[in-house]
């Protein structure tokens, strides 16, 4: 194992996936040499996405073959601080990425703008409802960056995602059936929503009917042929199912392998190295200015990459463990309440409400578009009043069918209170495949002063490192948000005319399961803001301690949204670069006084 | 799916319901038993092992008026193949010790792969099948088999220090996964699984019938290999 020193460039990119192609895009197109640095091996359409081998169900979403692989390394989790952390040792509750392309490769494509009032909601709240609506405990904070400032790169990622749906406002004037909840628009979207499933159908005629305001899912699933400005060329969706877990074969769910890279391959100022893991951040003596990275190669060999500056792109938490493992930022201490880095960790409420219909109607729910689906976001955001309620935060409600299978079905089984094998579940689960809906309540989760990431003790990865440990429960405010934007749905199965109805809801004192799927939508841990005695990275998503070092990523966001962080994440790496283009690199040094 | 905690007393129910059964032996050697298993040679499991296998599958997923079963789908070939991949052997999972007991709802902590599940299972659960009808699990009969899974899914009975339940909930889950995956596993022979639940398998493209609402899928399953029903 030899220690090799490499050549220094001016930007190295640690990961992969969606942030990290942004940023090599942007800052090649300033004119940067960028080495991009991806844990997992190389990935394409045309090796992992080849029909028909690739439509396997085992093998794509059991045997997790474009997933992080735990063997190597993995986080531990626990509900309270009293409690011992243990290994996430086998996948479930969430499903990181791991491979070029990284979680952008897996993904569904639901690709939703930030609602304007999330970006400010610490002081929406308080101007609303006042200071002491805000309960003991939660650190609830805004981003200091505002929508106004986010549109125009909320609007470029759409134009490279080739994004289909249905705009409600553009440039003030009301333009379509979109979403009446959604901010003005400074152009519509690159494509037409995709079409409706059956069930999205029928939920967005009973929505309408139950008197909420149904509109198309945005999803980077493109509706028709496109090319987008980076000149990469996608396929109209044919709706095949194989969406979540899966490189689309269709060319039409948008990834950085089909929508960036193939453009940045060809610029002789990029170059990706995959099967390279990063094991720290380098800094100098004054632990203000970072020198580079080390990585571990294929081989085994230690790798000294120095670089002018540093740009953290991996998954949420791994972008939090780098900086505490590369003592970037002053970690978290929850006893003291002080120290940034692990701060605000989060994630999404999610709950699923099963619908069983006349068993005349088909529901195929095989048929699916990973982005696609109807949702109503009057219990979303600030778009009800929350005074009555007693809760902060909500949830979009939706039919978002990204294909269900053979196997999955059989695992979901059927009705509450049906056997889970035998003659029973046989005909319980068929009857559920063929005729149930599934609509999921996609809520917000807020952070808590006791809910946070820091160092495991005891457990380490391959690598010696020690592993990054979540401190994770619901909270009653998330639950019972949930459970009020569930009970409004009852109104919506009713209209759909269902047989029968299970309101999926969280149920108060039941901890967090790490054995079940819920979302892979983790968040914070690393907030952006206007403090640096609350938040890790400026507004610019430049570390405040270190300011050659950027960290781009849902690690961002101060508190769990109801919508899908891809979106967002995109936006603020275009937002970032901006900035960086601008004015970071005329001037090396911090974009906002510390 | 979460399945309630198991009191005492329902497993203690459980044990009993199984045992009163023992009484009848001539079901229990009824020629309707166990199943006979398929001309595939097993490379992981033993002959025992191999017969446990089939009994067992056959009642997770019995043949009925819905469709075939695990065993006519081939599911004991489908696991004994499995336990050939990376995944059988641990690879997929954090191995790392030490290996901590803790609250159910932080995940499996156990050092054992599912070859090691298996082995240990099995054995375990052919023991509780001497020791409470004096047979051997795959000499009983279905009802009776019934009962005894009941206990491995239901109670709270450990095989040292492996809960039966975790036994029961990979058996289980392979035996959905051989009848539901496409046939190139070695399970879902014929299609038949596919063909019970409407799922067309590798079909996947619904441009023309993504609006056909409510309508039932014209066209049957096909498998990677091109295999059609």
């Amino acid at each position: 194992m030899a220690t090799i020193t490499r050549k220094s460039v001016d930007v190295v990119i640690v990961g992969g996936g969606w942030a990290g192609s942004i940023m090599a895009k942007e800052l090649t197109e300033a004119g940067q040499h960028v080495v991009m640095l991806e844990r997992g091996g190389e990935r394409s359409t045309a090796s992992d996405g080849a029909y028909p081998g690739s439509l396997d169900e085992l093998e794509g979403n059991f045997r997790f073959k474009i997933f992080q692989k735990l063997s190597k390394t993995t986080v531990t989790v626990r509900n309270n601080i009293n409690q011992t952390a243990l290994p996430y040792r086998q996948l479930a509750a969430f499903l990181p990425g791991e491979g070029v392309g990284g979680a952008g490769l897996h993904w569904s494509g639901v690709h939703l703008r930030m609602a304007p009032d999330d970006l400010t909601l610490r002081s929406t709240v308080i101007s609303k409802y006042g200071k002491s609506f805000i309960p003991e405990g939660m650190n609830l904070q805004d981003y200091g960056v505002t929508y106004a400032e986010l549109e125009p790169y909320f609007d470029k990622a759409e134009k490279v995602f080739g994004t289909s749906g249905e705009a409600y406002k553009v440039q003030g004037k009301i333009v379509g059936n979109g979403n009446a909840f959604a901010p003005d628009r400074s152009d519509d979207f690159p494509l037409p929503p995709l079409k409706d499933v059956t069930g999205a159908h029928l939920f967005r005629k009973a929505a309408a009917e139950a008197g909420y305001h149904p509109y198309s899912i945005p999803a980077a699933n493109a509706s028709r042929q496109y090319t987008n400005p980076y000149g990469a060329q996608m396929g109209p969706c044919n709706f095949c199912g194989y969406c979540s877990g899966y490189a689309c074969y269709m060319y039409s769910k948008a990834s950085p392998n089909v929508n960036i890279l193939p453009a940045l391959r060809k610029n002789p100022l990029f170059e990706l190295r995959s099967n390279a893991t990063v094991l720290h951040v380098t800094l100098d003596s004054t632990k203000s200015r970072a020198t580079g990275v080390i990585y571990l190669d294929e081989k085994g060999d230690e790798i000294i990459q120095p670089a002018e500056l540093v740009i953290l792109a991996a998954f949420q938490f791994n972008n939090v463990h780098l900086m505490l493992v590369s003592g970037i930022g002053k970690p978290y201490d929850p006893v003291s309440n002080t120290g940034v880095v692990g701060r605000n960790f989060v994630y999404q409420n999610i709950s699923t409400t099963t619908a069983w219909l006349d068993p005349s109607v088909y529901t195929s729910q095989f048929i699916g578009t990973g982005g696609g689906g109807v949702a109503f976001d009057d219990f979303n955001s600030e778009n009800f009043d929350h005074g009555p309620q007693g809760f902060i935060g909500g949830s979009p409600v939706w039919v978002n069918q990204a294909g269900v299978k053979a196997i999955a079905a059989a695992k979901a089984g059927g009705p509450p209170g049906t056997p889970r094998w035998g003659s029973a579940w046989k005909s319980g689960m068929i009857d559920t495949y063929k005729h149930a809906v599934r609509m999921d309540a996609h809520g917000s989760n807020m952070a808590y002063r006791d809910v946070f990431l820091d160092l495991d003790p005891t457990w380490k990865d391959a690598f010696g490192r020690p592993l990054l440990r979540m401190t994770f429960d619901w909270k009653d405010n998330d639950i019972r948000m949930n459970r009020y934007v569930v009970s409004k749905i009852a109104n919506v199965t009713k209209a759909m005319g269902a047989r029968r109805t299970h309101l999926g809801m969280k149920e108060f004192g039941q901890p967090f399961d790490t054995r079940f799927y819920q979302t892979t939508h983790l968040g914070g841990g690393a907030v952006m803001g206007n403090d640096p005695q609350t938040s890790a990275i400026n507004r610019y998503l430049q570390c405040w301690d270190v300011s050659n070092v950027f960290v781009i990523g849902s690690n961002a966001f101060p508190q769990g949204t109801g919508y899908n962080p891809t979106g967002m994440v995109a936006a603020l790496a275009y937002w970032s670069a901006h900035h960086i283009r601008t004015t970071y690199l005329k001037n090396p040094g911090p974009l906002v006084p510390a | 799916m979460l399945s309630p905690p198991l009191s005492r007393r329902r497993f203690i129910q459980a044990l009993s319901s199984a045992t009163a059964l023992t009484a009848c032996t001539w079901l229990a050697r009824s020629p309707k038993a166990a199943p006979q298993a398929s001309a595939y040679t097993p490379t992981f499991f033993t002959p025992e092992e191999w017969r446990f296998l089939h009994a067992a599958c056959d009642r997770l997923i019995p043949e009925d008026a819905n469709g075939p079963g695990a065993v006519e789908l081939g599911v004991p070939e489908f696991i004994d193949r499995q336990m050939a991949t990376p995944y059988a052997h641990g690879a997929l999972w954090y191995m790392q010790a030490p290996h901590v007991a803790g609250p159910a709802n932080l995940g499996y902590q156990l050092p054992y792969t599912p070859r090691d599940i298996y082995r240990r299972g099995i054995a375990g659960a052919r023991k509780l099948a001497r020791q409470t009808h004096n047979a051997e699990f795959a000499d009983l009969d279905a009802d009776t088999r019934d009962s005894v899974l009941t206990v491995l899914e239901t109670g709270d009975l450990q095989f040292d220090d492996l809960p039966a339940s975790t036994f029961f909930g990979h058996l289980l889950g392979n035996t959905q996964e051989g009848a539901f995956s496409d046939p190139i596993h070695g399970g879902n022979k014929g299609l038949g699984g596919w063909a019970m639940t409407g799922f067309p398998g590798a079909r996947a493209d619904f441009m023309d019938w993504v609006d056909q609402y409510g309508r039932q899928y014209p066209l049957g399953s096909v498998s990677i290999s091109g295999e059609t029903i």
